[in-house]
């Protein structure tokens, strides 16, 4: 963890009563303001409410909202609820998975990417729907989506760290 | 302040607004999916910039998904007009035409509000609703969710006002002689839960909404929540008070951030007029409500399991009996209800039972909320009577199928329900008859399927749902579920043999038996269902290697007709993300199926004056030799 994670963490702890009943609560919010759980941070949980780490671990590890390594600059998310399912979601993540060269849950090595998928967005109208960062892709078709991911990459090119 | 006080200001604010100008915005999350937000900032600047002072109201969703953005403007001596797919480029026309003007843009219209208006229709008569019945989708889209007195001036807290004025008892056999039954998938009857729970010893008590719904097509309670929150919570509180309950917990799915946002502010508005605290009305009754966000598992919203997630567990289930309503949240007797069902509550309260249980059928009373979606032209929201049959609601409500393709499966009631062929279109919805036919209401997700979609694909993907969402406790389950999706799998990829279907029955009626709740109990229900009325399409994958509906990637090739490719075109060349289509300029395009991944880029983008790519089941269709690359293809793992 950097120093600056170490803080944030910190002062979320440093809201919460310590009961056994927040511990969902509270790693919800540190995730929200980590991007994910590292494992220092469910130490530290486990310690403030005196509960064994593997209990933590196990409750991490059971929800799907939970995440154990950081996110890419560029969140994406496929949807593979039923609607989406049945206009070709699947067709749609395996596109993603060979343009960003990235399995389904994982992140890109540069983390420029990571790619995950989700059970029904909610506008299943407009399916498949894919939602980079919080920007909705609907009706996608494999060549669609390599299209619109187009204005990302250039994006992650530009940033000063990718231009030498 | 007492409750006539707070009637007559929220009338009045109501009737102010009614006698100005004002526009609503759908902006729930279809809304917002479609472009909502542009479409309200649009309108926000546009108003500026004709400096006129309208009101501009963000309201939740009125069913009418496929229409979204959708715009009401109402005007105070004119008739309200309906607007459907308003893109910001449509603002300024609508401003002019008859936020200034008098033009009420009737060609851009879905239609009027009003009756009698030429040159558009009358929306409440709609073929869609005259089947409808709305009772408890009634105000959504219409009111602001974020603004309370819009809810109780449309009656909001009269069942609340009247329940105080009840004993318990009372309340607890007005619901029951209601024939209320929970809308969270069972369907057992309210009113005996709510007086298991009353009689249950042990203190305090609690009531808990459940608003997980997991189900991956469906998201009626989200709608709920978006639109009309207040509805629920008026439910929750006469819930408490009729079981002797002073805390609430609403347990919703972190997945819906602008439900937990509305729900947040309603929470706040009904504290701040007392419906919520101590002293409820003057009545010496209190009552909380605390929202606690769930963290994405579908077994959550099995009510053990929500509890444990309450607690801060893991959220298995666990074995019932005990019931909730004897021990519950942290051992004490629990009250646990769906969004809907609470929503139902205050209008028994209002309007009596006898008002509810003339609505529906003998053993289903009141309506029965959908959400449509797959292959129908209308996707969005309906409300119909108990008792409707799927016919009226995918053709008449739904308005058929989309792209005049042929019908020919609709998907019930999610993971744990079935999917129901042609010839049962005429099945009344209620509780009974949908688990005869196989299926089930469950969540109440309704999904049409048509030609292009494959009954086995579609098994196996609730499988796989539910291999996934399995939370492990139960071997059956866990195991079995996945050995049935070993065996779709290779039913769908063409290595499946006839005896793999009594393994399967075998399989699904050992699973129901072995599993503690409803999550492996129901699991098997798409794959028996899709069995019953669709073994044909099982025996051609297994016997003929045919995939009928050109899905499964194993059993189709994409194949470009010679005597149609136009040569000269590139296209699908150009586009083809594995390099798998050759041919030089002035020759025809050939597909190399060995690198062939099936994604149907080059159907795409073939132009139609060319239509030269189609699709083929069996691969035995192919000239041998691409069969056979097809074969070496699906030999290296191309498909993935
Ligand atoms: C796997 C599983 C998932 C469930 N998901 C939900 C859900 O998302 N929402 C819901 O209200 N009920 C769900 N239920 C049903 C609940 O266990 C419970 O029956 C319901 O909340 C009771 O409310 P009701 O009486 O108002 O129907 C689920 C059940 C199972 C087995
Ligand atoms: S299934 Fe994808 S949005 Fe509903």
């Amino acid at each position: 963890m950097t120093v600056t994670e170490k803080d944030k963490l910190s002062e979320v702890i440093s809201k919460c009563k310590p009961e056994r009943g927040n511990l969902i609560p509270l790693l919800q919010e540190i995730q929200a303001e980590l991007g994910y759980l590292p494992q220092e941070a469910m130490q530290e949980v486990a310690s403030f409410l005196d509960i064994p780490k593997v209990e933590v671990y196990g409750v991490v590890t059971f929800y799907n909202q939970f995440r154990l390594a950081p996110l890419g600059k560029h969140h994406v998310r496929v949807c593979m609820g039923t609607a989406c399912h049945l206009r070709g979601g699947k067709l749609i993540l395996e596109a993603l998975e060979r343009e960003l060269s990235i399995k389904v849950g994982q992140t890109a090595p540069d983390r420029s990417f990571s790619l995950e998928r989700v059970a029904c967005v909610g506008c299943c109208m407009l399916a498949p729907v894919v939602l980079i960062g919080e920007e909705i892709h609907p009706k996608m078709t494999p060549f669609k989506m390599e299209e619109d991911l187009i204005p990302y990459r250039q994006e992650i090119d530009e940033l000063p760290e990718n231009s030498n | 302040m007492n409750f006539p006080k707070i009637q007559t200001r929220a009338e009045s604010e109501w009737e102010n607004l009614q006698a100005s100008l004002y526009i609503l915005i759908g902006t729930a999350t279809c809304g917002r999916a479609a472009g909502a937000l542009n479409t309200l900032e649009a309108f926000q600047a546009e108003l500026a910039r004709q400096k006129t002072s309208a009101e501009v109201i963000e309201v939740g969703c009125m069913g009418l998904c496929y229409a979204e953005p959708l715009v009401t403007i109402s005007k105070p001596d004119s008739f309200r007009v309906v607007y459907p797919n308003v893109t910001p480029e449509l603002v300024p026309r609508l401003v002019e035409g008859y936020v200034l003007g008098d033009d009420p843009c009737l060609e851009l219209a879905l239609g009027t509000l009003e009756e009698d208006e030429e040159g558009a229709p009358y929306i409440p008569e709609l073929s869609r609703f005259e089947h409808e019945r709305r009772i408890i989708l009634a105000h959504c889209g219409y009111i602001d969710p974020q603004n309370i007195n819009h809810y109780i001036a449309q009656g909001g807290y009269r069942g609340l006002d009247r329940a105080l004025a009840m004993s318990p008892p009372e309340i607890i056999e007005e619901i029951g002689r209601s024939g209320l039954r929970g809308r969270g998938g069972a369907g057992f009857p309210t009113g005996k839960k709510w007086e298991f729970c009353s009689r249950a010893k042990g203190s305090p008590k609690y009531v808990v909404c459940n608003a997980d719904e997991g189900d991956p097509g469906a998201f009626m309670d989200r709608v709920i929540l978006e639109s009309n929150p207040q509805q629920v919570i008026e439910g929750m509180i006469i819930a408490g008070y009729a079981i002797g309950a002073n805390k609430g917990y609403i347990y919703i799915r972190a997945e819906y951030p602008l439900a937990v946002d509305r729900l947040k502010v309603a929470l706040g508005e009904a504290y701040d007029l007392g419906f919520l605290g101590q002293d409820i009305l003057g009545s010496s009754f209190n009552f909380d409500i605390e929202l606690a966000t769930g963290a994405g598992a579908f077994v959550s919203g099995e009510e053990t399991a929500l509890m444990a997630a309450i607690e801060g567990k893991m959220s298995t289930p666990h074995p019932r009996p005990p019931y909730p309503a004897n021990e519950g949240l942290w051992g004490k007797p629990t009250l646990i209800n769906n969004v809907k069902t609470y929503s139902y509550v205050h209008l028994i309260m209002e309007k009596g039972a006898g008002w509810f249980s003339s609505i529906g059928t003998e053993e289903s009373k009141g309506t029965a909320i959908f959400t449509l979606a797959g292959k129908i032209n209308c996707a969005g929201l309906t409300e119909v009577p108990m008792g409707t049959s799927l016919q009226e609601i995918i053709y008449d409500t739904g308005g058929g199928i989309a792209n005049g393709k042929s019908f020919k499966a609709v998907q019930i009631g999610g993971p744990s329900g079935g999917c129901l062929p042609e010839s049962l279109l005429n099945t009344p919805i209620d509780y009974d008859s949908l688990r005869e036919a196989g299926s089930m209401m469950g969540s109440g997700g309704l999904i049409v399927m048509d030609e292009d979609n494959c009954m086995v694909d579609t098994a196996s993907f609730f499988l796989d749902f539910v291999t996934k969402e399995s939370c492990g406790k139960c071997t059956m389950c866990r195991l079995g579920t996945l050995q049935m999706l070993r065996a779709l799998e290779d039913i769908c990829s063409g290595k499946g043999k006839m005896e793999d279907l009594d393994n399967l029955l075998e399989l699904a009626e050992d699973i129901k038996a072995g599993s503690l709740c409803a999550l492996g109990g129901t699991a098997p229900n798409p794959v028996l269902t899709t069995m019953r009325y669709f073994k044909h399409e099982y025996e051609d994958h297994i016997l003929r290697k045919q995939c009928p509906a050109k899905v499964c990637p194993e059993l189709t090739a994409y194949y470009i007709l010679p005597d149609k490719c136009d040569r000269a075109c590139e296209h699908c060349i150009l586009t083809c993300p594995t390099e798998a289509i050759k041919g030089e300029k002035g020759e025809v395009k050939h597909i190399d199926q060995e690198k062939c991944v099936n994604c149907g880029t080059c159907l795409e983008v073939c132009p139609p004056e060319y239509n030269a790519v189609v699709k083929l089941s069996p691969v035995t269709s192919l000239p041998p030799e691409d069969a056979k690359a097809k074969e070496r293809g699906i030999a290296q793992g191309v498909l993935g």
